[in-house]
C-alpha cells in the first residue's frame, strides 16, 4: 500500500470513529431513552459550528473550542428538549425534526461564517503537549481516546441509577411516574447529555475536515445517524460504533471498488450506492431487529449454551 | 389522612366523577365498590395524579395536592397499583422492585456508580419480594410471570415505595381462588403499615378486609359505611349488590 493510501485510511478511520461517537450519542436518547429524536444533526452541527466559529475568530485551542462545542450543543438540546419532550410519538419525531431544520436554515443564513458555502478552517484545533492534530496519525489516536472514553462513560451511565431510570421510562413511562420518578426531568437530562456528546462529535468532525458547512445540520444527517443506530443495534452499547463502521465502510466499498459483474448488469450502480445501503438496512430490520450488535450477542449466547 | 372535596370530572358528556367527597382515615382499609363504569379507576387517577379533576380538591395529610404532579404525590406517600397490569416487562422481578425502592431513596441523577452495587436497594427489594411471595422468581423476567404473579408484582411495585396510603385498583382481577386468598393475606398485613383504598369486585375479599366501604354509582358516592350496614343498605342492594346478596 502506498503511503498516501495509508494516510487516507487513517483519516477514514478517524471519520468512522467521529460518526461512531455521534451515533452512540444518538443511541443514548433513541435506544436507551426510547425518545425517537429525528433532529440529532442539530447538536452535531451546533458543536461543529461553535468550534469552527471560535477557530475563525482566532481561538485555536481545542481545550477551549471543544468544551465550548459541548456547551453550545447541550444548551441547544436543553432548549429543544424542554419543548419537544412535552409531546409524544410522531409529534416528538416531527418537532425535533422541525427544530433541527430551523437550525439548518439559521446557519445557512449566517453570511459572516460562510452561509450556505460553509466555513473553511486554516488548521485543526491545537491540543498542546507537543502533539500536532494536523498529523493524521495523531488525530486518529486523539479521536480513538475520545471515542473509547465516551463508550466507557455510556457503559457506566447505563448501569447507574440514572441509566436504570432512563430504560425504565422507555419500558413503561406511566408506571415510572407512578413509582415516583419525575419522568420529564430524567428524559430532559438524557436528551441534554446526548446532545452534548453529539456536539463533541461535531467539533471533531469540523476539525477533521478543516471545513464545516450547513449540510452537517441537514435532516438527512439525522437520518444517517439514525440508520447507523438501527444497523448497529438500538439500545446496545456498541450499536452506534458498529453501525457507523458498517455504514461508512459499505458506502466506501460501493463507491470505490466497482464490481465488474454488477457494472455489466447495472452500469451506473455506483452512483446509486444508497440502494445497496438501503437493501442492507432492510435485511437488518427484517432479520435482525436488534441490529448487528444484537446478532453478535445472540451468537455468543448460543455458543455458550452449546457445549452444555 | 386522605380527603376528597367535591371532586368532579367529566369526559365529554360523561360525568365520571360527580361531586365526590370522601375521607380515608389513617390505618383503615377503605373499600370502594360499584358497578363497572362507576368511575372508580377515574377517581384513583385523580387521587394519585395523572388525571386532573375539573373541580374540587384532594388533600393528603391536610396538604392540598390537587395541583402537584404525580411523582411528587408518590414522594409524599401515596402509591397505586393498576387494574391493567403495568410493570417493567423486560426487567427481572427483582429489578422491578429495586427500581421502585430506588425511586424512593434519593435522586437518580447519579451517572457513574453502578446501581447493582447499592446493597441497600436490593436488600429492601428482596424483603418486598418475600412479602409478595415471588422469591423463587427473583431473576425471571417480569414478562414471563404467570398472570397471578404479575398481579402480585403489580402490588409489590406500589408497596416498594413504602406508601402511607396505597390505592389498589382491583388487585385480584383475574386471579384464581388460591391466589386471591394469598392477596387477601398480603393486604391484611399491609394495613399495619399503611392505609389502603381498595377497589375490588370480589365481595368476599371486600367484606373480609374493609373497615369501611364506599359505594360509587355513575360517578356519585351513594354512601360510606361499615360493612355490616352496607350489606343491609337498600340503595346499595338495588344499585349494585343486587342478586349477589339477595340470593
Amino acid at each position: 500500500m502506498q503511503a498516501t493510501d495509508q494516510l487516507f485510511y487513517v483519516s477514514f478511520a478517524s471519520r468512522v470513529m467521529i460518526y461512531a461517537l455521534a451515533a452512540t450519542s444518538l443511541n443514548l436518547v433513541l435506544g436507551y431513552g426510547g425518545m425517537v429524536s429525528f433532529g440529532h444533526a442539530a447538536f452535531v452541527g451546533a458543536g461543529a459550528y461553535a468550534a469552527s466559529i471560535l477557530m475563525a475568530e482566532g481561538v485555536t485551542s481545542a481545550w477551549i473550542a471543544w468544551p465550548a462545542a459541548v456547551a453550545a450543543a447541550a444548551l441547544l438540546a436543553w432548549g429543544i428538549g424542554a419543548i419537544s419532550l412535552r409531546t409524544r410519538g410522531v409529534y416528538f419525531i416531527m418537532i425535533t425534526l422541525a427544530f433541527a431544520q430551523m437550525m439548518f436554515y439559521l446557519v445557512n443564513s449566517m453570511k459572516a461564517y460562510g452561509g450556505d458555502e460553509g466555513l473553511s478552517l486554516p488548521r485543526r484545533a491545537e491540543i498542546g503537549f507537543g502533539l500536532d492534530l494536523g498529523s493524521e496519525v495523531v488525530f486518529y489516536y486523539a479521536v480513538l481516546c475520545i471515542l473509547a472514553s465516551m463508550v466507557f462513560l455510556l457503559y457506566r451511565l447505563i448501569n447507574s441509577r440514572f441509566g436504570r431510570v432512563i430504560v425504565a421510562i422507555r419500558e413503561n413511562e406511566a408506571r415510572a411516574e407512578a413509582i415516583g420518578l419525575p419522568v420529564f426531568r430524567y428524559q430532559l437530562a438524557c436528551f441534554v447529555i446526548a446532545g452534548a456528546a453529539g456536539g463533541l462529535a461535531g467539533a471533531l468532525l469540523a476539525s477533521h475536515g478543516k471545513y464545516v458547512n450547513p449540510g452537517v445540520l441537514h435532516w438527512a444527517q439525522s437520518g444517517t445517524l439514525m440508520i447507523m443506530v438501527i444497523l448497529g443495534g438500538v439500545g446496545r452499547l456498541w450499536g452506534g460504533v458498529i453501525g457507523a463502521a458498517v455504514l461508512l465502510c459499505l458506502e466506501h466499498l460501493i463507491a470505490d471498488y466497482p464490481l465488474g459483474w454488477l457494472e455489466r448488469l447495472a452500469p451506473n450502480y455506483q452512483q446509486h450506492g444508497n440502494l445497496g445501503v438501503g437493501l442492507v438496512l432492510l435485511a437488518i430490520v427484517l432479520f435482525a431487529p436488534q441490529g448487528i450488535a444484537g446478532l453478535l450477542s445472540r451468537r455468543k449466547a448460543e455458543a455458550k449454551r452449546a457445549p452444555a | 389522612m386522605l380527603r376528597l372535596e367535591h371532586l368532579c370530572k367529566r369526559f365529554g358528556g360523561v360525568v365520571a366523577t360527580d361531586d365526590v367527597t370522601l375521607e380515608v382515615a389513617a390505618g383503615e382499609v377503605h373499600a370502594l365498590i360499584g358497578p363497572n363504569g362507576a368511575g372508580k379507576t377515574t377517581l384513583i387517577g385523580q387521587i394519585c395524579g395523572g388525571l386532573a379533576p375539573d373541580h374540587g380538591d384532594v388533600f393528603f395529610e391536610n396538604r392540598k395536592i390537587t395541583k402537584i404532579p404525580q411523582h411528587a404525590r408518590i414522594a409524599a406517600g401515596l402509591a397505586r397499583s393498576y387494574q391493567i397490569t403495568s410493570i417493567f416487562r423486560s426487567f427481572s422481578v427483582l429489578d422491578n422492585l429495586a427500581l421502585a425502592v430506588q425511586a424512593r431513596t434519593g435522586s437518580s441523577f447519579s451517572f457513574w456508580k453502578p446501581v447493582a452495587k447499592e446493597k441497600m436497594i436490593f436488600d429492601e427489594a428482596l424483603s418486598v419480594l418475600e412479602e409478595i411471595g415471588l422469591q423463587e422468581k427473583k431473576n425471571h423476567l417480569a414478562s414471563t410471570l404467570a398472570h397471578g404473579e404479575q398481579r402480585a408484582l403489580e402490588v409489590g411495585l406500589a408497596l416498594a415505595t413504602q406508601p402511607k396510603l396505597v390505592l389498589l385498583d382491583e388487585p385480584m382481577a383475574g386471579m384464581g381462588p388460591e391466589e386471591s386468598s394469598r392477596m387477601i393475606e398480603l393486604i391484611s398485613r399491609v394495613r399495619s403499615r399503611a392505609a389502603v383504598l381498595l377497589v375490588e369486585h370480589d365481595m368476599d375479599a371486600v367484606f373480609r378486609l374493609a373497615d369501611r366501604i364506599s359505594v360509587l354509582v355513575d360517578g356519585r358516592l351513594i354512601t360510606t359505611d361499615v360493612p355490616e350496614k352496607i350489606k343491609l343498605n337498600e340503595e346499595v342492594r338495588r344499585a349494585y349488590l343486587g342478586d349477589e346478596l339477595a340470593a
